[in-house]
């Protein structure tokens, strides 16, 4: 690797990690208190900044000042670990999503996503179940019972979702035929009869239905918070945290949010694809920054999808979720791939 | 008696129901409707809640062509429940013959009853619609005469208010 592609790289992980993780979580933060607040007819936070823009900013600094608490009877170490483990692991998980097409800048080709890895499908599975470790640990790790209960239910909840998660994702391995990710997104900017993008939801719609409700276990929102669940648990495992170390959970919690619907767009709606655009009399150049654009506002709108849902749905009680995810989920994930290898073997 | 009913569930759900995902999308169309609807909310330091006749405020004094309606009979000062008003009566050349020298309204004590309100016969103190009273200490929380002294174009609403409903 020679000295200009490791700056690209870098610069790469820099826009991804700073502008949009850390950055694109405490904006997401912000449009959850507003929507949420929209949503109750009320304002939410309006004071600070333009419309309370610079609200999360604010809350940051208030973290970083507050005092770290640390419970006497808990394990110092791995009490400091958990929440390092959830951030890192919220920040990696982006490395394999493609944000835009290869393009062409002084000669020399750029993939814009940093890691260009052979499974990157793979990777991301492995990865995002590392993310319950975080959790768990900072349960046990907190000496609290409450902590402790939401630690377990968070464990057992990612035995549970990860089984159907990646079943559903088999469906489009089986028609895609590979685990690159940048691959797949590029299968979807085909066309049927020259109108209908190929986008994968169209393939896979039950197999996208099962993947959003696993996407939202795996991000422990609000249909599937139960490791929080504040009204039974105080908090969760978060409850003996204060200061930046429970913001680093927070943080982490939006950037899960942010790479659920980058990996959600990535997969069933065609990635950077803008439909048509590539039939417009534009310049190569314009149209990689038109795909980039595209795949942050679909990214966009997702987040906002997910922040309404949260505000809609209750929370499922405990042996609901075990039911809904084995004993529904799981079934018809299997159904999904089992139609799918037959219309795969008919087509062929 | 009818025996409570233990389990609290409805049994005869139809498939479309059971399937969760159409009656999730009925909620999201909900949440979304919510979202363009009006909100009450007051912006506060910007906007001002104007209240109208009915509301009882702080208490003030009234004066009709710059003097006031006391005569200083002191029954506000009587029935207050927190003792929160004083009165000090002297004589003058009007025709009214009494008026109050000193009149204070402890305003850390008042508890905005109205009853000085209700007993007054010269419908001398009244409610305002004012309510924004914080002080920084207990002295300034005491209102002489200066401050209490309203013309009747000030209070014109709750004079009528109580003109049509005492």
């Amino acid at each position: 690797m020679d000295a200009v592609s490791l700056i690209i790289t870098l610069v790469k992980i820099i826009f991804i990690m700073f502008g949009v993780l850390v950055f694109g979580a405490a904006i997401t933060v912000y449009a959850e208190r507003r929507i949420s607040a929209f949503v109750q007819n009320r304002y939410g936070p309006n004071r600070v900044g333009p419309a309370g823009i610079i609200q999360p900013f604010a809350d940051v600094i208030k973290l970083l000042m507050k005092e770290d608490i640390v419970p006497k009877a808990a394990n110092r170490f791995i009490h400091d670990l958990a929440p390092i483990i959830s951030i890192v692991i919220a920040l990696t998980t982006f490395a394999v999503i493609p944000f835009g097409n290869e393009i062409e800048i002084f000669g020399r080709k750029v993939k814009l996503l940093i890691a260009d890895i052979d499974i990157g499908l793979l990777f991301l599975l492995a990865f995002t179940s590392i993310g319950v470790y975080g959790i768990s640990l900072a349960g046990w790790s907190s000496n609290n019972k409450y902590s402790l209960l939401g630690g377990l239910r968070s464990s057992a909840q990612l035995i549970s979702y990860e089984l159907s998660l990646g079943l559903s994702i088999i469906g489009i391995l089986m028609i895609s035929g590979t685990l690159r990710l940048d691959q797949i997104v590029i299968q979807q900017t085909e066309y049927w009869w020259g109108i209908i993008p190929k986008w994968n939801i169209f393939l896979q719609p039950l197999g996208f239905v099962i993947f959003l409700i696993t996407a939202f276990a795996e991000t422990n929102r609000l249909p599937f918070d139960l490791p929080e669940a504040e009204p039974e648990l105080v908090g969760g495992y978060h409850t003996e945290y204060t200061g930046m170390k429970f913001g680093l959970f927070f943080l982490a919690e939006y950037a899960n949010v942010i790479t659920s619907s980058a990996v959600t767009i990535t997969l069933f709606f065609g990635g950077w694809h803008v439909p048509f655009a590539e039939n417009l009399d534009i310049s190569p150049v314009f149209l990689s920054v038109l795909q980039v654009f595209t795949f942050f506002i679909k990214v966009i709108l997702f987040v906002i999808f997910f922040i309404i849902v949260r505000w809609t749905i209750p929370r499922f009680r405990y042996d609901q979720l075990m039911k809904l995810l084995w004993k529904v989920m799981l079934p018809v994930a299997i159904m999904n791939i089992l139609v799918t290898g037959i219309i795969i073997l008919i087509v062929n | 008696m009818e025996q409570p009913r233990k389990i609290i569930r409805k049994e005869n759900l139809n498939i479309w129901q059971r399937m969760y995902v159409p009656e999730i999308l009925k909620g999201i169309k909900l949440t979304l409707s919510q979202i363009f609807k009006p909100r009450f909310t007051i912006q506060f330091p910007e906007e001002r809640f104007k209240p109208d006749g009915s509301f009882r405020g702080r208490p003030v004094l009234v004066t009709e062509n710059g003097i006031e309606r006391c005569v200083a009979c002191g029954l506000c000062s009587r029935v207050c429940p927190s003792l929160a008003i004083e009165v000090q009566a002297s004589e003058t050349e009007l025709p009214k013959e009494r008026y109050p020298i000193k009149f204070e309204i402890n305003m850390v004590r008042c508890i905005f009853c109205g009853f000085c309100e209700e007993v007054c016969p010269e419908e001398a103190i009244v409610m305002s619609n004012e309510y924004l009273l914080a002080f920084t200490s207990q002295e300034e929380a005491i209102f002489g005469k200066e401050k209490l002294l309203k013309s009747t174009d000030e209070l014109k609403e709750r004079l009528e208010y109580l003109r049509m409903f005492r």
